[in-house]
């Protein structure tokens, strides 16, 4: 773990016991964060996305195992620098060291994710009690002051309020509140603009940028939503079917993706400045993990398959220092394939536009 | 809330007039009537009327008839135990009753919360199992199985408690009754709170809970508990009702003074005044039992108490 390094999830390896049979959800994932930074994992519903922040959590549910990995977080306390295997620590020490105080989690429904029963102040002051040594009137000043931070007008009325005297833009707002309330150095976003109106989520990911930036805090966001990637993201990773395919910094990954996936995802992104009236969707669904194959899971999607790919699954490929991807098409032996055509045009516009308008993205 | 509850306690009371107007109505179009007995000549069956009112029109006796309900009088019974006040009739044995009904309900409410409670939290482990199949047998096995049982076991094996009610050891009379009749109650609820937990447990909220660190217990006791104990509050109502007016059945393994008996007497005698005046209890006891558990969804759930106003 380098000197500035906040999370390092190394070759973590989950699978859950259904009824069905063992679903190996987690195949060898590594996922690193520096202070500060803002990484993205990107990948269809089902690719293991929140499963990997829950485990990180802990809060992971109670039929999952844990086969390898390990999941390093940096800390300071009274004792200076300390790194932990979260994996290591039973759940009574993560509830103590880690949750909310520490790693905090903002969920994607604000809808349900708030106690029906309970008023927006108690659940705010809730966790500062729990976690800190401070009188009630001083958990209420500083979940007032957490309110209005978090962009809510007469925040003293708001306190007293039940969730569902809230709309959904507001509750979210209130749900980062929760888990701004103390301090925490990593901050995990849980597709938190998914079940939001349109005209709220860019206020609210504007906020979490916000926040992100006064507080200089680590950001992680969980969503399918390339826009939202675009938006705020250092880093880039892209989920499939349980596996890293292809990470990077946000330019390489849109300017210049290398995996198919990740050319499907692109390709997926809805574009105005086209005349084709179609959407681009890629074709097939995710692959059943309770039956695993060999070979690259996303073969049987990917129309540029190559025959190994049903035999073998693809290392990890360095691109660049920052840019890897997992395909075979990257390897020396493998025959020239580019993206399509389609897409590069598009990446190539938005390029230009990007630098018409004087920003990297 | 004031509002609200004014509100329901308005509709309860026109409620009820709506029910006496329907007993009354019932009670004069059955067939016969509480002086059947074939050795009264026509003429003497007209007196009896005449004395107690039977041969003016029915409004008439209606509109007597609320008039004294309100003063608290329900009449006289005219057959079981002639020219007894209604009120003095029912007097020594609804309080057996209801007592009972409250042993029950109390001892069931509590049991049954735990044991959903353990089984939702131990779910599919062994705990789960064991307080399913209890539930099961508790739901199917017919009270008057249960009195039974504990009447030879108890009663008559180990003596621990009398066998048959004894109102000097009123107390100690209406644990094995209470035991029996509590058994369904235990098993419904016991049912119910661990489906609404397990549910409860897996939703987003508790998820939200949970990442903030809090320890297991204050999680269930401060976010989960609460929410699903608004779905089971609504079950419990219509059960504290069935066992508060108590189990004929039961009432007479025991030999219970309660009311059960007396209303299926009063029934097969036609003796009006009486069937009327118990249907109405025991149709006040559940309107009431319903306003008290609408007062506590209010206090429970926030959803209903501020309504639209919150907006």
């Amino acid at each position: 773990m380098n000197e500035k390094m906040i999370l390092d999830i190394h070759d973590l390896d989950i699978s859950f016991k259904t009824t069905a049979g063992n679903v190996h959800a987690i195949r060898g994932i590594n996922i690193d964060l520096e202070k500060g930074e803002t990484v993205a994992i990107v990948g269809e519903s089902g690719s293991g996305k929140s499963v990997t922040m829950k485990a990180a959590m802990g809060i992971l549910a109670k039929n999952a195992t844990v086969n390898s990995g390990k999941i390093e977080f940096k800390y300071s306390n009274e004792q200076g620098e300390q790194v932990v295997d979260i994996l290591q620590k039973d759940k009574r020490w993560i509830r103590k060291h880690i949750n909310g105080k520490r790693i905090a989690m903002v969920f994607q429904d604000p809808m349900t994710s708030l106690d029906p029963t309970m008023t927006i102040g108690k659940q705010l002051m809730e966790g500062l009690l729990w976690h800190f040594d401070i009188s009630k009137e001083e958990a209420k000043n500083r979940s007032i002051s957490l309110l209005k931070e978090v962009g809510i007008n007469d925040a003293e009325k708001r306190m007293k309020q039940y969730p569902h005297q809230l709309s959904g833009g507001m509750r979210q707002r209130v749900v980062i509140a929760i888990a701004l309330s103390c301090n925490p150095d990593l901050l995990i976003c849980d597709e938190p603009t998914t079940a939001l109106d349109v005209t709220i989520q860019a206020k609210i990911i504007e906020l979490i940028k916000k926040v992100q930036e006064e507080r200089g805090i680590s950001v992680i966001y969980i969503t399918h939503d390339l826009g939202v990637v675009a938006k705020v993201a250092d880093y880039v990773n892209v989920m499939y079917a349980g596996k890293i395919v292809e990470k990077g910094t946000i330019n390489e990954i849109f300017y210049d993706p290398r995996h198919p996936y990740t050319w499907g995802l692109l390709s997926a992104m809805p574009d105005l400045s086209t005349d084709d009236p179609r959407l681009y969707t890629i074709p097939g669904s995710p692959p059943n993990l309770l039956n695993e194959k060999p070979g690259d899971a996303f073969a049987p999607r990917n129309k540029f398959a190559l025959e190994i790919d049903d035999k073998l699954e693809p290392p990890m490929f360095k691109v660049t220092d920052t840019h890897y991807a997992a395909t075979w098409l990257l390897d020396e032996r493998a025959p020239k394939v580019e993206m399509p055509k389609e897409l590069r045009e598009r990446l190539d516009r938005m390029k230009k536009e990007a630098a018409e308008y004087g920003s990297e993205l | 809330m004031k509002k609200y509850v004014l509100k329901r306690v308005l509709t309860s009371i026109g409620t009820l007039l709506a029910i006496v107007l329907v007993l009354f109505i019932l009670m004069h179009l059955m067939p016969g009537s509480p002086f059947n007995d074939e050795k009264l000549t026509d003429v003497q069956r007209e007196v009896i009327y005449a004395k107690y009112g039977l041969d003016d029109p029915i409004v008439v006796q209606f509109g007597r008839y609320v008039v004294n309900m309100c003063k608290g009088d329900f009449g006289v019974s005219y057959k079981i135990s002639k020219n007894t006040p209604i009120s003095q009739l029912i007097e020594t044995r609804l309080p057996i009753s209801i007592g009972i009904g409250f042993y029950a309900v109390a001892r069931g409410a509590v049991i049954g919360l735990i044991l959903g409670l353990l089984a939702a939290l131990k779910r599919d482990t062994i705990i789960d199992t064991v307080c399913t199949i209890v539930s099961v047998i508790g739901v199917s096995v017919p009270s008057y199985v249960f009195a039974l049982g504990l009447s030879y076991t108890l009663g008559f094996k180990w003596k621990i408690f009398p066998m048959l009610y004894d109102s000097a050891d009123a107390l100690g009379s209406s644990v094995m009754p209470s035991i029996a009749l509590s058994m369904f109650t235990m098993a419904s609820i016991a049912r119910f709170t661990r489906t609404e937990m397990i549910e409860v447990l897996g939703s987003e909220y508790m998820l939200l809970a949970e990442s903030k660190g809090l320890s297991g217990t204050k999680l269930i006791f401060t976010h989960a508990l609460r929410n699903a104990l608004i779905p089971i509050i609504t079950v419990l109502a219509p059960l504290v009702v069935d066992l508060m007016t108590g189990s004929l059945v039961v009432e007479k393994i025991f030999a219970i003074p309660g009311v059960g008996s007396l209303l299926v007497n009063a029934i097969q005698s036609n003796d009006y005044n009486v069937v009327i005046a118990l249907s109405f209890i025991y149709s006040a006891m559940y309107i009431v039992i319903m306003l008290v558990v609408d007062i506590l969804y209010g206090i429970i759930d926030p959803r209903i108490r501020l309504g639209k106003e919150g907006d």
